[in-house]
């Protein structure tokens, strides 16, 4: 197995018969290639071990490397958080599980004021290599406290690295690559995507943090995305190509640092970008990337950057109105009709 | 295990004397004369530095916040000299005496003080935040309560490269009064307890949190008491007697080197000016303000070595003239010390270089169009 250079997204390799695993199996399997690797790495979090997570990413792994190695903690977050960093300090290379990235809030002073800044701070003396894992997102009826997605809360702060892998073959590459990363990584997962499956190469084969993936090439318009909302880009690109129309889909795959000559790139081409993400508007991975764009392809866009995201409210639990708090492929379709209308895109210019 | 949960039952010894009474007493039998003398001449280190940062922060050579240790000064060399090299130190912001005592460099601190590229952080820390690794120092803390988890987090490390024994390594984790409040103290408690980690809290009690006294801000004052909840025993010793600080941080370290099990230390001291230098404490009465000079360790140790016989006037000058000359040579070092250059801002981004990382300074474009 290897990558595709001009994507950076495993490419198969024929003859090859890749394995097809859940998102969910890939996160196992690379904790386990990890543990097994490396006697310094040890996992933390609450009910990881005996009740082997709350999501069962932990499955097995108590048994297979004993409790000092998968070790449960109190329902402590800015504790455990907070005794990873110090591990870390000493050489240790912990991977914590907050249980949903909504708990990390109780650790954010540990994170943000301690795990972000301690190597900088301290004039580069002691790296802090340790890795929080945690899913966010909606769309479970686990209503307002429980559906958050709050990536830019740690990609706005320098000295952490934040990833959030799309797929199960970047969810193994990515978190072989966290593990053995020497700053603090943000591993941001998605509830919706663990029973999700693709093929994943076997191997030791680690992606490379701060670099986007062209996910599907295109010469109409850029869809830019991350995580779940990278599965739902797809899917539309997909659709849209019975129409003839071309979409190339960019998965950021890391927030910070953040890959922009690639999404700039990308829009050079095709001229129209969509933002699909599942935090809130304001503020959001979009106006980011809007920005990026404004400086980075101006000359290049018929028209100004559009942006699907979730609509500003504390998600609420009742079915219908979580459906359309939350951006789905309807959403993204609709837009990217708008803006194709807007640059009255017929599918003569394919040619062009 | 119930066996060891019976050990484990909450121990907390009360205060062996009242604070002041050994101010004017006799030294233990057995203690080298030499040691008391070195121990008066670190107390006048200290406070000799810490006058002189107070100066250098009036006339602008020292920045930002700058909390001292005038005061301390008994608890903070009783601590460090209870503390072997192997073990590792994390404290809050209140920091320059524990930096000079685990033996940097008076002129890297004063340098980290002034912000210059030689100081013990490269003057990216500040007062608050003096590191070495060489000394496990493993950094002044600037949040309040945020260095307890790592210190927690450090022990646990221990766990996994070494055995006890009198040779085992361990943290300490100094703070304040105030401190225990935080609930990451509770948390890290906690944890230490489950986890048998080896560790010793000390909260140096100093009265005040800024402003606010022990009584107003914690449901049990009496905060060696406050492991109780951990079955994590404590002990209360006078922070203005050196040797009764040292061993008591001893028994403390003890425990976590010989059991691997935490303790509780807290430390009665004073301090002599406000929370930091900018706060002229116009909270503290007149009489907060005579039994804090009464109780000042560095004058009582003085008087203590010369009824004792062991130090005379001639020496006793002899050795302040010497922190004064050491602490002169610090602030010319730091002086003369280049300031770090601008184009070095990006230096310590991450430990791991990745692609895409941002170099852009305020006013730069975020992307280049080739």
């Amino acid at each position: 197995m290897t990558s595709d250079p001009m994507t950076n997204h495993p490419m198969h390799v024929e003859g090859a018969a890749t394995p097809v695993v859940t998102y969910r199996q890939a996160l196992n399997d690379a904790l386990r290639a990890e543990l097994t690797r490396d006697k310094n790495v040890i996992l933390l979090g609450e009910e990881i071990g005996i009740f082997e997570g709350s999501y069962k990413i932990t499955a097995g792994l108590l048994t297979e490397f004993g409790p000092e190695r998968v070790r449960d903690t109190p329902i402590a977050e800015e504790g455990f958080v907070g005794a990873a960093i110090g591990a870390a300090m000493l050489g240790m290379r912990p991977v914590v599980e907050i249980m949903t990235l909504n708990f990390s809030l109780i650790a954010i002073d540990q994170i943000v004021n301690h795990a972000a800044k301690i190597y900088g701070m301290f004039g580069g003396q002691t790296p802090v290599p340790m890795v929080i894992r945690m899913p966010g997102g909606g769309g479970q009826q686990l209503a307002a406290t429980h559906s958050q997605n709050l990536e830019v809360w740690f990609a706005h702060i320098p000295g952490l690295k934040v990833v959030a892998p799309a797929t199960p073959a970047d969810a193994k590459a990515l978190l072989l690559a966290a593990i053995r990363d020497n700053d603090p990584v943000i591993f941001l997962e998605n509830l919706s995507l663990y029973n999700t499956k693709g093929e994943v190469p076997e191997g030791d084969l680690p992606a490379e943090i701060g670099r986007a993936a062209v996910a599907r090439e295109g010469t109409d318009l850029t869809v830019i995305t991350y995580s779940r909302a990278t599965t739902v880009a797809l899917q539309v690109a997909r659709q849209l190509a019975e129409e003839g129309i071309s979409i190339e889909v960019v998965d950021l795959r890391s927030l910070r640092p953040l890959d922009r000559e690639t999404v700039c790139a990308s829009v050079r081409k095709t001229s129209r970008a969509v933002v699909l993400e599942d935090d809130w508007l304001s503020y959001g991975v979009g106006a980011e990337i809007s920005a990026t764009l404004m400086e980075g392809a101006f000359d290049y866009l018929d028209a100004p950057v559009r942006r699907v995201a979730a609509a500003e409210v504390p998600l609420p639990y009742a079915k219908p109105l979580e459906l359309a708090a939350l951006p789905d492929a309807n959403d993204l379709i609709k837009v990217i009709r708008e803006l194709l209308d807007a640059t009255r895109f017929t599918r003569q210019q394919q040619n062009r | 295990m119930a066996e060891r949960r019976r050990a484990a039952a909450v121990q907390v010894s009360e205060p062996a004397a009242p604070t002041k009474a050994e101010t004017t007493g006799a030294f233990p039998a057995d203690e080298p004369a030499e040691r008391l003398v070195d121990y008066y001449a670190d107390m006048v280190l200290i406070r000799r530095f810490e006058l002189s940062a107070d100066q250098m922060y009036k006339r602008a050579k020292i920045g930002g916040y700058c909390h001292l240790n005038l005061g301390e000064e008994a608890t903070v060399v009783g601590l460090m000299d209870a503390l072997a090299p192997t073990d590792y130190l994390f404290t809050n912001y209140r920091d320059h005496g524990y930096a000079l005592m685990r033996g940097l460099e008076p002129g890297r601190v004063m340098a980290e003080l002034f912000g210059k590229s030689a100081g013990v952080s490269k003057g990216r820390g500040g007062s608050m935040h003096m590191f070495d690794a060489g000394a496990r120092l493993m950094g002044g803390y600037g949040i309040v309560g945020g260095q307890i988890p790592p210190a927690t987090g450090a022990a646990l490390a221990l766990t996994y490269r070494g055995k006890p024994g009198p040779d085992a390594e361990v943290v300490m984790c100094q703070m304040g009064d105030g401190t225990t409040n935080i609930g990451a103290f509770h948390e890290s408690l906690n944890l230490a307890a489950v986890w048998h980690l080896p560790i010793v809290y000390v909260i140096v009690n100093n009265r005040l949190g800024m402003g606010t006294t022990v009584e107003a801000a914690a449901g049990e004052p009496d905060l060696y008491k406050r492991g109780c909840s951990y079955r994590i025993p404590g002990e209360r010793v006078d922070g203005t007697d050196v040797v009764a600080v040292r061993e008591g941080a001893r028994r403390a370290l003890d425990r976590a080197r010989l059991q691997r099990e935490p303790a509780l230390l807290e430390v009665m001291s004073y301090r002599l000016r406000g929370h930091s230098v900018v706060d002229p404490a116009r909270y503290s009465s007149a009489a907060d303000v005579e039994t804090a000079q009464a109780a000042d360790p560095v004058p009582a140790m003085r008087r203590r070595l010369l009824a004792a016989g062991l130090l005379n006037d001639a020496k006793a000058r002899h050795i302040e003239a010497d922190a004064d000359a050491k602490v002169a040579a610090a602030v010319a070092f730091a002086d003369a010390s280049p300031d770090p250059a601008p184009g070095r801002l990006f230096d310590y981004i991450y430990a791991t270089p990745v692609a895409n990382t941002s170099h852009s300074l305020p006013g730069d474009p975020a992307v280049v169009i080739p």
